[in-house]
């Protein structure tokens, strides 16, 4: 897809709009990241810059949203550049939700820190910590195959989204296990309950992510669509 | 050049108007190659393609315009449905092709004559005398192309008079007269603002109910908006033909992706 429109100001406005999407991107994912980092160490300051992130994030997505609509009226784009604009729009919209859920892991640190919990109470961070990285990796990758238009590793983050749903399963387990041990954690673990479905919703909207550059690349909608029908739509 | 990529409706429509492997020349130019392409009943099909493509030569070829020329060639069928007449077929009479197929021009063309014997003039060739039966015809061909309100107080007055989209309105009508099966257009709003534009489109819309329509436009979201089929051609060529949807949404060929999205060039 290198080739120049008759415009170079459509070519411009087309991958100036793109660069922003992946900045965007960016801005959300160290957003997860620092959330999960103000949650392993029990860092209220980390949490409250997550909060602050996520105004220049709103605003993002209000921004791109505006150059969208001009680039639609002043352009009427067809084909490729139509679904390359129609899939920014999703693709902003669930970038913005992956900031709202590092907000909400944010406010969950806050309140575990107001209520006085103590960084001694046995809880599985680690295993948190690790369903975290998954989730990031694959918004990572979600975000490079959109800036490369790479179908196949769109289908990789596909693939691999089932990682995230079982490892979500086993800390719900792993959750209601310490609370029966201990009912010191239930509050806290209940928390977490919420921390652990944020993360694997940053998997789904990662996933989300990679259906659009299908989308765009091939011009099919591949969404709920089994794993192997996707794959066929795909080659 | 490989093969053109024609993509047939699911549902296969009856079709009014089919060309078959139409070869076209002008002198020694060959202008057509091997074009075939269906036109579908009581739907609007859109031609579009760069400046000489061959789009309107194409378009041409259904009312027989070229053969004013001396040396212009067809070669190839054009059917006319459902009686398989093929219209290019030299004993057949180019004015009662004109007569079931009419056509309308880029810059709307009146006649210097009223707006009433505009559109009469169609049936009078015909041989019409009926001052009755003329009157009845004038009337409705005049509100068929949404123009009567605007024209039944001054039908004596001289046609050039009106405004420009009221010219082509008009010359619609005239088109209608002869209650043809398809219309054709050859950018029919190119020389009208964008208000006149709209109600030449919203008429197009409204006509297919009575007619076919076969439309040349450069206006590539005119294509868009008023047409069910499009064909893509290059340098006399179709080189796709498809479903308005699929063809602005997801093209099957290269050629026409770069060319509705102004990669071409």
């Amino acid at each position: 897809m290198s080739d120049k429109h008759l415009s170079t100001q459509f070519d411009a406005e087309l991958s100036g709009i793109s660069t922003r999407v992946l900045e965007m991107g960016g801005l959300v994912e160290s957003q997860v990241a620092q959330s999960i980092y103000a949650l392993t160490n029990f860092s209220g300051e980390t949490a409250s810059q997550v909060l602050k992130q996520e105004e220049n994030v709103n605003a993002m997505e209000v921004e791109i949203d505006r150059d969208l609509s001009t680039i639609i009226a002043r352009r009427q784009p067809t084909a490729r550049d139509l679904r390359l604009l129609i899939a920014v729009s999703k693709t902003i919209a669930n970038l913005e939700r992956v900031g709202d859920e590092a907000a909400r892991i944010a406010r969950t640190v806050q309140r575990v820190l107001n209520s006085g919990v103590s960084s001694r109470l046995r809880l599985p961070m680690s295993d948190l910590a690790f369903e975290a990285d998954l989730a990031i990796a694959q918004l990572r990758k979600a975000l490079d195959a959109f800036a490369r238009l790479d179908t196949a590793k769109a289908l990789e983050v596909l693939k691999q989204d089932d990682l995230i749903d079982r490892e979500f399963d086993g800390l719900l387990r792993k959750l209601i296990t310490y609370m029966m041990e201990d009912p010191r954690t239930i509050s806290t673990s209940i928390d977490l309950v919420f921390v652990a479905k944020a993360i694997e919703r940053v998997g789904d909207h990662a996933k989300n992510l990679a259906e659009v550059i299908i989308y765009i690349v091939k011009g099919t909608d591949v969404r709920h669509n089994p794993l192997e029908a996707v794959e066929s739509m795909v080659r | 050049m490989s093969a053109p990529t024609i993509t047939l409706p699911a549902d296969s429509p009856p079709m009014k108007a089919e060309s078959k492997a139409l070869d076209f020349y002008y002198g020694n130019f060959k202008a057509l190659k091997r074009v075939s392409m269906p036109v579908y009943e009581h739907k609007v099909t859109a031609l579009i393609g760069p400046s000489g493509c061959g789009k309107s030569t194409f378009l041409r070829c259904f009312n027989r315009m070229h053969d004013l020329y001396p040396g212009n060639r067809y070669d190839g069928t054009i059917q006319l449905l459902p009686d398989a007449v093929n219209l290019l077929d030299p004993g057949v009479d180019p004015i009662e092709v004109r007569m079931r197929i009419s056509m309308v021009f880029q810059k709307p063309n009146p006649f210097p004559k009223s707006i009433y014997e505009n559109v009469a003039y169609g049936l009078r060739v015909r041989g019409e005398k009926s001052r009755t039966y003329l009157d009845d015809k004038v009337e409705a061909a005049l509100k068929g192309a949404a123009i009567w309100e605007e024209v039944k107080d001054r039908l004596d007055e001289v046609a050039t008079n009106l405004s420009g989209g009221q010219q082509q309105r008009l010359c619609i009508a005239r088109a209608l007269a002869t209650d043809p099966e398809m219309l054709l257009f050859d950018e029919p709003t190119s020389a009208l603002d964008p208000i006149a534009t709209g109600s030449i489109e919203e008429l197009i819309n409204e006509l297919k109910d009575k007619v076919s329509i076969l439309i040349v436009t450069h206006n590539m979201q005119q294509a868009a908006r008023v047409s069910d089929f499009v064909g893509y051609m290059y340098l006399g060529e179709m080189i796709e033909f498809g479903d308005t949807k699929e063809i602005f949404m997801k093209p099957k060929r290269r050629e026409t992706e770069d060319y509705i999205t102004g990669r071409f060039g």
